[in-house]
């Protein structure tokens, strides 16, 4: 069966441990996070986790049931499709001549991205976007040289009701 | 009122109902030591922790209360993770509790130190680091909710050595809520009512019965509903006793080691209600051809059972007692008119499966390991508590020893243990002093625990111990014969103890059967003394477990004797 990419947002208990539950249960079963992201919510007690992981249907369900499971999993919801809004962050620490600024910069600027530092050689970038629109962004500054790269993974919220 | 972690952790356990606690002392748990001491909680020492978890696991599946065992911390609580693993891979409900080092020194590597939260992890149905003594009331409370409630399961809670020993106020702590954990106890009514429509529409119909049925308390309700509806009953290694091993619907056990008559009429099904189970690879043999000609229903309380293994027709989330009650009442005597006439061919055909290939051994020669467990069977009208160990001794009591009381099975089905016999037993002698207990053990298996013999010596638990000992480890051997070219890689036992002198060494009784005329008297005389005895019965070396189905074909394909 194909794999898809998936991807999953949860609510968790805000304590000790619970990153390693929840982590825990995808290596003990064998299944692959290929990203995960997590911080508090407006309530200190409780924590959203967002992973993203390539599985094929049956294996999502598998994964969505036994992170239900986890008694620290308060909420868990799919973020897949239009009815939910995704987005990722990267930062990319680019090697750019000072000849190449100028087309960096036009790039960087067509995708509404920023220049968070910059420096004789480098400039390093922050896009944000779907993470297809992400992916775009870095491969137009790949043949420049990326040095270092942080990508958070999509996190994403369900649409409100219109 | 003030009170010592200790001393808070007495009235927790008391007021869930505890009585009896299986541990051994150290260091990081003497404050609770000296205080358990000032209670009437009965305190079993054992002789090795992973003892002290199985015994636990035993009691709490002779009981059906929650089972309780206290461990030191570092070697103490990691020799318990075997235990642990053992219960979380059966659904049995205790509570682990394990000592820490003072909390200012956890991840220092003190002396004694280990993360056992973070190694029990993946092996607990949940666990607990207590960090303040504030917290440790709120906590025992919840673990005993999580242990015995949906799914049951072993839960942990690892106390450091300050919190035991500083003072906080005790506050009684409120009804559990937790808002993340919502265990389905109650089955959807319209799932159920179509699986009651099928149940009156199936013309080959097979009910496959496991451990969550002896876990819910259903025994009685599947019993029910399968003499009414005329549907014959096949239960997993962990559902025997599930249903009565002497009714004539019953099919014996299904799977690897499964009656011809459970595996093939599995094959021919046009319905299988599956009631408790999780399609273990034992079971199921090859998935594909798994009852491929039936519907299939699986009704059980953990969402995650369902669709793991085996694709289902019919998903039943629930409790297992409720929603065989329910079913049992939807269906209405009026709509079964007539069944008997629509069952005969169906168990006319099962009838034959059932006489063309009984359960069977050649005898003759040297002592039969199937003999032995018939006459134990014989000899115990069939009331005792079975423990055993793993692999050939577990199999044969499955088969040869007719289940017909629920809780009377007591074996490690999902982990395989070895080892777990032995104390298991003891923790059901204790929870069950009245009744004759029984550790079926193999010559291999029994020297894994061995030591809690003293401990059966010490409490005069009168557990019987049968050996049958052939001087291999035979389902590994039995392997090697059947697929490994006979190349009996590490499994011959060149040397054994003497089982009755070691038997005598630690005080209880020795005894020795080596021809098939000593077997009942050596029996009769075991089970005539209350002490704890062990006896050597030295059975024919290389007997097989059949039917056989080989690991990964299908269930129908079966070696046989």
């Amino acid at each position: 069966m194909n794999t898809e990419k998936h991807v999953m947002t949860m609510l968790v208990d805000n304590e000790p441990g619970v990153v390693s539950r929840v982590a825990g249960l995808f290596s003990g079963k064998g299944f692959n996070i290929e990203s995960i992201c997590g911080s508090p919510t407006n309530d200190p007690r409780v924590s959203r986790i967002t992973i993203a992981t390539q599985a094929n249907p049956p294996v999502v369900e598998q994964i969505e049931k036994q992170l239900r499971k986890l008694v620290n999993v308060i909420k868990l919801r799919s973020l897949n499709g239009p009815g939910c809004v995704r987005r990722e962050l990267a930062l990319a620490c680019v090697t750019v001549k000072p000849e190449q600024r100028a087309e960096v910069l036009r790039i960087v600027d067509l995708a509404q991205g920023k220049i968070v530092d910059a420096g004789l050689s480098h400039l390093i970038v922050e896009v944000s976007g779907e993470q297809e629109e992400v992916q775009t962004v870095l491969n137009l500054l790949k043949p420049y040289g990326i040095k270092k790269l942080a990508r958070t993974g999509p996190i994403g919220l369900i649409r409100e009701p219109k | 009122m003030e009170m010592t972690g200790a001393q808070i952790l007495m009235t927790m356990l008391k007021q869930e109902g505890v009585d009896t606690i299986f541990g051994f002392p150290g260091g990081a748990v003497i404050d609770i030591y000296d205080e358990l001491a000032r209670t009437d909680i009965r305190h079993i020492l054992v002789r090795h922790e992973q003892g002290a978890v199985h015994a636990a696991d035993g009691y709490a599946r002779a009981s059906g209360k929650v089972g309780v065992c206290l461990v030191t911390s570092g070697p103490g609580a990691t020799n318990t993770v075997t235990g642990i693993a053992s219960a979380h891979a059966d659904s049995i409900p205790i509570v682990i509790l394990t000592g820490q080092v003072p909390t200012h020194l956890i991840g220092n590597d003190a002396f004694q130190e280990v993360d056992i939260v973070g190694i029990t992890r993946p092996c607990t149905k949940h666990n607990y680091l207590v960090k303040s003594i504030a917290d440790l009331a709120r906590t025992v409370k919840e673990a005993f909710f999580l242990a015995r409630s949906g799914r049951p399961g072993p839960v942990l809670i690892d106390i450091p050595k300050d919190v035991a020993s500083g003072r906080s106020v005790y506050e009684p702590p409120g009804d559990v809520y937790l808002r993340s954990y919502n265990p389905t106890y109650q089955p959807h009514r319209k799932q159920l009512s179509e699986v009651a429509r099928l149940i009156e529409e199936a013309r080959q119909p097979v009910i496959f019965a496991g451990g969550g049925v002896l876990r819910s308390g259903g025994s009685e309700a599947l019993t029910r509903l399968a003499r009414r509806t005329m549907i014959p009953v096949t239960t997993s290694l962990m559902g025997l006793g599930a249903f009565p091993g002497g009714d004539p619907l019953f099919l014996g056990m299904i799977g690897m080691h499964g009656t011809y008559a459970a595996n093939m009429s599995t094959g021919a099904c046009d319905l299988l209600l599956a009631v408790g189970v999780r399609f273990d690879d034992r079971v199921t043999g090859k998935t594909d051809l798994f009852a491929s000609q039936a519907k299939i229903v699986h009704i059980d309380i953990d969402p995650t059972s369902i669709r793991k293994n085996v694709q289902v027709g019919i998903p039943v989330v629930g409790d297992c007692r409720i929603s065989l009650q329910l079913l049992d009442e939807m269906v209405t005597d009026a709509r079964l008119a007539g069944l008997a006439d629509r069952r005969a061919p169906w168990l006319a055909r099962i009838a034959d499966w059932k006489r063309s290939q009984p359960l069977a051994y050649q005898s003759g020669g040297a002592i039969k390991p199937q003999y032995v467990i018939e006459q134990v069977h014989a000899l115990t009208r069939g009331e005792a508590i079975i423990a055993t160990e793993v692999g050939q001794n577990q199999m044969w009591a499955a088969q040869f020893y007719r289940f017909d009381h629920p809780d009377h099975f007591i074996t490690s089905g999902g982990l395989g243990t070895m080892g777990f016999g032995l104390p298991a037993a003891i923790g059901a002698q204790i929870a069950c002093p009245d009744k004759t207990v029984v550790d079926i053990a193999g010559d291999g298996s029994i020297q894994m625990n061995i030591q809690e013999l003293a401990t059966a010596v010490q409490y005069g638990l009168p557990v019987k111990i049968v050996i049958l000992n052939n001087g291999y480890l035979g389902m590994v051997r039995q392997w090697q014969e059947l697929f490994f070219g006979k190349r009996y890689s590490a499994t011959r036992m060149d040397h054994a103890p003497d089982f009755v002198k070691l038997a005598e060494a630690y005080g209880a009784v020795g005894l020795r059967a080596t021809q098939p005329a000593d077997v009942v008297p050596v029996l009769q005389e075991a089970l005539a003394v209350r002490r704890p005895v062990m006896i050597d019965f030295v059975v024919e070396a290389e007997e097989g477990v059949y039917p056989m189905v080989p690991s990964g074909a299908p269930l129908t394909e079966m070696l046989l004797v």
